[in-house]
């Protein structure tokens, strides 16, 4: 549903994606794995439309997307959960899940409940620099689960969420994908992947592997330590 | 004959503007209806004394709030200039006594100006232990004929709360040269808000100066600016921590959201006992990226993303 195709992007004269190809199927967990500035966030953008690749295709639902704007692919169906949402003064939690939508308070308030924030305590506070860093990813989350997105890439949505909280995080994960939203799921933690149907490994700029979420663990864990991360791995 | 004419007029564009109508029936709640130099009402209401004297040009109101009288009522104020020319000259003499308590809503209301001139000279005295919080909010036409300048002199006493916040967003003023000083005795706690946004032509100055003249006096001073289309604009906060643990904050956005708009910030702190603190922070330009991404990536168009994070910063 959601492919990409030798996509490539040098910033500053390096090459951050080089030359990756990445499927995500319809309705399916995709974990991506991958070490610090190994490129995730930088493909989350491509994909997003936030940026554009030098080179390589973006193809979705069979309709090549490469060149379309941010608002263009998000009518379509693609959203994006930041690794680092942006902080907006004077627009609340309710307002934020409901841009662009007619949601009614209760169905406003159920994804408050299934990022684990009571909606009494939130409903009405602003989306700015009061919220802590944990708050603030699940607002993001809810925020996605609320668009009910064809595609939705979940930048590290695990990470800074407390260890009590995450459950209901990954719930909500398995639960917009039986939604049928296909998710690709950015992270580092080997708990959130095993949620994953199918996980890729990330080095260098391009996708080195795919297979199972447990193979996978392992299968990065004991190649990508040794790895001076060049992306000779390639198997 | 005319007066009611006149004091319905006002009353309607005071409702068009966003003005509670009902609230200034309220036999018990205080208010003051204000057309150019004319007081078209004006209601007492337990513990607050209004004596107001018309002049030539304008009226000069002497507000007074009884010792430890907590007003239960916000007391409104509707001042405004309805036809497309004229001058309204307001003095307002305030004076919370000691352990008061009361808000006070103003609505000025512009609605045709093509040449008005409105300016209010207020002198206000807030008591020990007294609390008071002003509200303006401003309505003017499209035209942007209006010369807005209120200036005020604010001595808070000690352990007084000063809060104010002057808005105006609806509409478009011309110019506008607001000028607000507080001074604070100890452990008083003053907020000064500014929320405008400027289109067209305007000619915008904002000063708003705290000085924190008592131990543990605290301080804001805090401004939000849209700026479109050739606006113009300079904020200058200025604070001065002058008494042992003072505590003061300059903090002023303004948004360049136009292709001729000059934004300028000018904080200012300053710092004369060592146990004092004063911070400043001011951000000049244009909307913030990643914040248009993200609404964005909900489906949002450009100009709906902006109109999203604009009225977020101004309300
Ligand atoms: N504008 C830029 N100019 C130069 N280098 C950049 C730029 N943006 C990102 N990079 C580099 O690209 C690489 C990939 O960054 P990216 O944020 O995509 O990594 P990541 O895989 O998401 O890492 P993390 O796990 O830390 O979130 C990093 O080395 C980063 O420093
Ligand atoms: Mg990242």
């Amino acid at each position: 549903m959601l492919e990409m195709r030798n996509l490539k992007l040098t910033l500053n004269g390096k090459p951050v994606i080089d030359g990756l190809n990445l499927e995500v199927k319809e309705g399916k967990i995709h974990g991506l794995l991958g070490v610090n500035g190994t490129g995730k966030t930088t493909l989350a953008s491509l994909i997003m439309g936030i940026s554009y690749p030098d080179e390589g295709n973006i193809i979705f639902e069979g309709q090549d997307i490469t060149q379309c704007t941010i608002s263009q692919r998000a009518k379509m169906g693609i959203t994006l959960a930041w690794q680092e949402p942006a902080r907006f003064e004077g627009l609340s939690i309710k307002e934020y899940l409901n841009l662009n939508r007619d949601l009614s308070l209760s169905e406003i308030e159920n994804y408050l409940w299934m990022v684990g924030l009571p909606p009494t305590e939130y409903l009405n506070r602003a989306i700015d620099v009061s919220l802590s860093g944990g708050e603030r990813k699940r607002v993001e989350l809810a925020s996605v689960m609320a668009i009910k997105p064809k595609v939705v890439i979940l930048d590290e949505p695990d990470s800074g969420i407390d260890v009590v909280s995450l459950p209901h995080i990954m719930n909500g994960i398995t639960e917009m994908s039986k939604q049928g939203s296909a998710v690709l799921l950015i992270t580092h933690s080997e708990e959130a992947v095993s949620v994953a149907d199918e996980v890729s490994v990330m080095c260098a700029g391009k996708v080195i592997n795919t297979g199972l979420p447990e193979e996978m663990c392992q299968w990065f864990k004991s190649n990508c330590q040794t790895c001076n991360h060049i992306g000779t791995l390639e198997v | 004959m005319i007066v009611v004419k006149e004091y319905e007029a006002m009353l309607e564009a005071y409702g068009k503007a966003g003005g509670n109508l009902n609230a200034l029936k309220i036999r018990d709640a205080g208010n003051l209806v204000i057309h150019k130099n004319k007081v078209l009402s004006a209601n007492e209401a337990a513990g607050i004394k209004v004596e107001t004297e018309e002049t030539e040009t304008g009226v000069n109101i002497y507000f007074l709030v009884e010792e430890g009288v907590k007003i239960k009522h916000p007391v409104h104020l509707c001042f405004g200039v309805l036809p497309q020319e004229g001058l309204q000259e307001i003095t307002l003499k305030v004076e919370a006594q000691a352990g008061s308590e009361v808000n006070v809503i103003a609505h000025c209301i512009f609605p045709n100006a093509v040449a008005v001139i409105h300016k209010m000279n207020a002198d206000i005295n807030i008591g020990d232990n007294a609390k008071f919080s002003y509200h303006e909010t401003h309505y003017h036409g499209e035209f942007g004929g209006v010369k807005v300048i209120p200036k005020a002199k604010i001595r808070v006493g000690k352990k007084g709360v000063w809060q104010s916040t002057f808005v105006l967003i609806e509409g478009c003023v011309g110019m506008l040269d607001y000028d607000f000083e507080i001074f604070g005795e100890e452990k008083s706690n003053s907020e000064l808000m500014v929320k405008v946004s400027g289109k067209k032509e305007d000619d915008i100055s904002i000063v708003e100066k705290i000085h924190l003249d008592g131990a543990e006096a605290r301080g804001l001073a805090k401004s939000r600016l849209v700026l479109n289309d050739n606006a113009k604009a300079v904020v200058r906060g200025e604070t001065y921590g002058n008494a042992p643990f003072a505590r003061g904050h300059v903090d002023c956005l303004e948004i360049v959201n136009g292709e001729g708009v000059i934004a300028r910030a000018i904080p200012m702190v300053y710092v004369n006992d060592k146990q004092a603190k004063v911070t400043h922070e001011a951000a000049i330009g244009s909307i913030d990226k990643k914040q248009m991404q993200t609404l964005m990536a909900r489906g949002l168009n450009e100009e709906e993303a902006v109109d999203v994070i604009v009225r977020g910063i101004l309300k």
